[in-house]
């Protein structure tokens, strides 16, 4: 029955939906007065009745993994009765069926929220907001009805599923894509406010100021998802990195880099009314990123290590949804865009002349990931065979990313409209100081080999001083909430790059064999291997490493590295082990036997690599502060309003 | 100038959208085939695996007779697979060399009695450095060389029954 009740959720959700585009297109057509504002008020609840299904749907699809029906195929192919509660739960979007009805669910709740929280955005541009969002949604309520139907029987039942892909049964899987998801969807908002404004020749400050709180939510979920990857990445993978460039990092990646220049030029667009035409071609862009990015995983058409079930068809009916929507949406841009009036003009040295640099720079950015993750694609097309790597990336993406910090570091320094060379220079003087003696420091300890990395470091330094100057002089009671939340935002990217240049310049590596009662050095450690012995846990067995690792003067500590042997379905896994220091991490992975009594031991000494994640965190917690400003402030204004 | 800024991005999604389409239809080969085809085998110097065979040697290459060059290990499950195929071809006239790959004498002289002996000359690669030099990526493989000892084709994966015909019309072909 649930099954059953799950899907008729979805088909009563797409007729939502399609009332949703209707009302709206009335909503457009009439005129004003009392009809309107009842269309309107219609257009509200078919909203929220919409989002209200699409969740209902997603419980029931979760109620079925945890009661492991194994009548319905998703769970038999990703699940299995034995797991533990939370990866029957997590198992529920660890697969490519259960993801879209989440990625779908996401968006129908995010209309939901706009139809809910949003009062003050003009009676026709919302309306149009809305109507754009239920189009979207019947497209993927359609892909799931028939490409991916998450609530297929099968008849009769197995005596049990075939489990859940063990790389995937860990903590960080719980909530990584579920964060992901709020962040790739949560930009659908900005693309149905962008088509709105469009549609409606309504885009202004109001329409920034609509748009910025769904921007910078989405933003955050991401910054979080693409965080909270990486670092799962890192320590359940046991390759020792903690990014590798992979189609489907790019496909999370692009959409943060179009978010994060949407918000700072949305931020123009809201308090100067300036870069309309580019704020809306970015709202644009970064859900375009969004969708392109769930293709590109979807279809397999790039080879990644994220492995979902591959259909060509599902591919095509995704590629038909982006012509339609991206395509739309640009064909629109292009037949409106030129009757929007240009916005307020500003001087080369301002907020704003930064805040574009920032914004070509990330644009650029993300253009070098975009061209790197699909010219495999274009030379396939040519018919020449080849995979782009981190090198490719590194050396195109670093030297901007560089520049972006430095102009992140002068941006919040400058006054909106109109400022002078001289006073910013002025205001450089103590993070240019900082970062010429941290590079100096740091090339003196490890020479040139690493010289782009030291670089970093200094700059990183540089900026963490010039992001905490817009605080000097200011009573920090009354500063607001959005202040403290760009502070601790651009601090966040210091902080983070300090990590990424640290572990590239200082790391250390070592890979070896050893039999029980040696040792071997990496970094200032000695690791002793101590013992080799079996483990069990709920649902592998393991040969577990009993390693002693001592650094000269201080306590030695134990570390147990795992080779994990998982029964359904029948798979190996590298657990590494991990041990946090103040000043970095050690990270140990254990290989295979010889046969003879020796081990392979792979070690990592990874000096403040912590701060990678720790920045990103910070960046996240940034964002917060700025969302918690921007409602306040806009709710204070509405009762003014009012 | 602003007319054709305006219309771009909807070009530039156009473009990639043929582009994501068009590979989408013609899938990807995910085989990774070797940059020496069409090229001169590379110098190869390897020392007899078996005392009662040669090894292998560029130069053997060159006499005049097209050859099968069969990169395999006696650890590789395909490659018993594979055997009996081999053995057809040598029935059919072919003469077959071959690269162990990080092998032992003694297991190649038990896979060589469980599975049939196909190979004329057996070369030792202990290391690998021969197969990353004729660009193979796994075993089993078998490269068709002609009498000038150039690399004709490179057959990726255990040769099935259905693929010997093509491998001899092939041989036939270079001579």
């Amino acid at each position: 029955m649930i099954a059953e009740a799950g899907l008729a959720a979805l088909w009563l959700a797409t007729g939502f939906a399609l009332m949703q585009v209707m009302l709206a297109l009335g909503a457009a057509r009439g005129a004003d007065g009392k009809g309107a504002s009842m269309v309107m008020k219609a257009l509200r609840r078919v909203a929220i009745v919409q989002g209200l299904l699409a969740l209902g749907a997603f419980g029931l699809l979760i109620t079925l993994f945890v009661q492991s029906d194994m009548s319905v195929l998703l769970v038999i192919e990703n699940s299995h009765s034995m797991k533990p509660l939370i990866y029957k739960i997590a198992g529920a979007w660890g697969n490519h069926e259960g993801s879209m009805l989440l990625w779908v669910t996401v968006l129908a709740v995010s209309g939901a929220g706009v139809a809910l929280f949003e009062k003050r955005l003009a009676t026709a541009t919302l309306a149009a907001t809305l109507g754009a969002q239920g189009a979207i949604a019947i497209g993927f309520y359609a892909f799931l009805a028939f490409a991916s139907n998450p609530f297929v029987r099968v008849n009769p039942p197995p005596l049990d599923g075939r489990g859940l892909n063990p790389l995937l049964q860990d903590p960080g899987l719980a909530f990584h894509p579920p964060t992901l998801y709020l962040g790739y969807v949560g930009l659908s908002v900005a693309f149905s406010f962008a088509v709105g404004a469009l549609l409606m020749r309504d885009v202004g400050p109001a329409f920034a100021r609509a748009m910025r709180p769904w921007v910078l939510g989405a933003w955050i979920f991401l910054t979080i998802g693409i965080t909270a990857g990486s670092y799962w990445a890192y320590y359940e993978l046991g390759w020792g990195g903690w990014w590798f460039w992979d189609p489907v990092e790019n496909a999370s990646l692009m959409p943060w880099l179009a978010a994060t220049a949407l918000l700072h030029s949305v931020s123009v667009l809201a308090t100067r009314d300036g870069l309309r035409a580019w704020t809306v071609m970015l709202a644009v862009v970064a859900f375009s990123m969004s969708m392109i990015g769930t293709f590109l995983v979807r279809s397999g058409i790039l080879v990644s290590v994220h492995a979902f079930a591959v259909d060509p068809t599902r591919g095509t009916f995704i590629l038909g949804l982006l012509g339609l929507y991206i395509g739309g949406a640009l064909a629109l841009f292009g037949a409106r865009i030129g009757t929007v009036k240009q916005g307020a003009t500003f001087e080369l040295v301002s907020r704003e002349g930064a805040l574009v640099l920032n914004n070509l720079l990330l644009s650029v950015i993300l253009g070098v990931v975009f061209i790197g993750t699909l010219y495999p694609l274009v030379a396939a097309a040519a018919g020449v065979q080849l995979s782009i790597g981190a090198p490719f990336f590194e050396k195109a993406a670093v030297p901007v990313g560089l520049a972006l910090v430095a102009a992140t570091a002068c941006g919040p320094l400058l006054k909106w409209r109109r400022d002078q060379w001289r006073t910013l220079l002025g205001k450089l003087l103590a993070p240019v100081a900082v970062a010429g003696v941290i590079f100096a420091v740091a090339f003196a300890l490890a020479g040139a080999e690493h010289w782009m990395a030291l670089l970093a470091l200094g700059l990183a330094a540089g900026l963490a001083v010039a992001s905490v100057l817009p605080l000097v002089r200011r009573n920090l009671r009354r500063t607001p909430i959005a202040i403290w939340g760009m502070v601790v935002a651009h601090l966040g990217i210091a902080v983070s790059i300090s990590g990424m240049a640290a572990d590239s310049a200082f790391k250390s590596e070592r890979l070896a064999a050893i039999s029980v009662g040696q040792s071997v050095t990496v970094g200032p450690y000695r690791i002793e291997l101590v013992e080799m012995r079996p483990v069990v846990g709920p649902n592998w067995s393991a040969l577990e490493a009993h390693l002693k690792a001592t650094r000269a003067g201080g306590t030695p500590f134990d570390l147990f590295p795992q080779q994990r042997f998982f029964a359904n379905p029948p798979t190996n896994t590298n657990e590494a082990a991990i041990a946090t220091k103040f000043d970095g991490q050690l990270y140990a992975v254990i290989g295979q036997g010889d046969g003879e009594g020796r081990w392979q031991l792979r070690l990592w000494w990874k000096p403040f690599v912590t701060l990678i994640w720790l920045g990103g965190a910070l960046i996240a917690l940034g964002g917060l502060l700025a969302l918690i400003g921007r409602v306040r402030r806009e709710r204070r204004d509405a009762e003014n309003d009012a | 100038m602003r007319r054709v800024l305006i219309w771009a991005p909807l070009v530039l999604f156009a473009l990639v959208f043929g582009l994501v389409a068009s590979g989408l239809v013609t899938p990807a080969d995910r085989t990774v085939r070797s940059a020496m085809v069409g090229k001169p085998l590379p110098g190869l110097d390897l020392k007899p695996l078996l005392a009662s065979k040669p090894g292998i040697a560029t130069a053997d290459f060159a006499k005049g007779k097209p050859r099968l060059l069969n990169v395999f290990g006696s650890w590789c499950i395909p490659c018993i697979a594979e055997a009996p195929q081999l053995l057809a071809l040598k029935r059919a006239g072919v003469e077959i060399d071959a690269i162990a790959i990080r092998d032992t004498p003694e297991a190649v002289q038990a896979f060589l009695a469980r599975n049939g002996d196909p190979y004329a000359r057996i070369g030792d690669d202990p290391t690998g450095k021969a197969q990353i030099a004729l660009g193979s990526s796994g075993v089993p493989e078998t490269f068709l060389i002609d009498g000038q000892g150039r690399i004709i084709d490179q057959h990726i994966g255990d040769i099935r029954a259905e693929d010997v015909p093509a491998i001899l019309r092939k041989l036939e072909a270079a001579k």
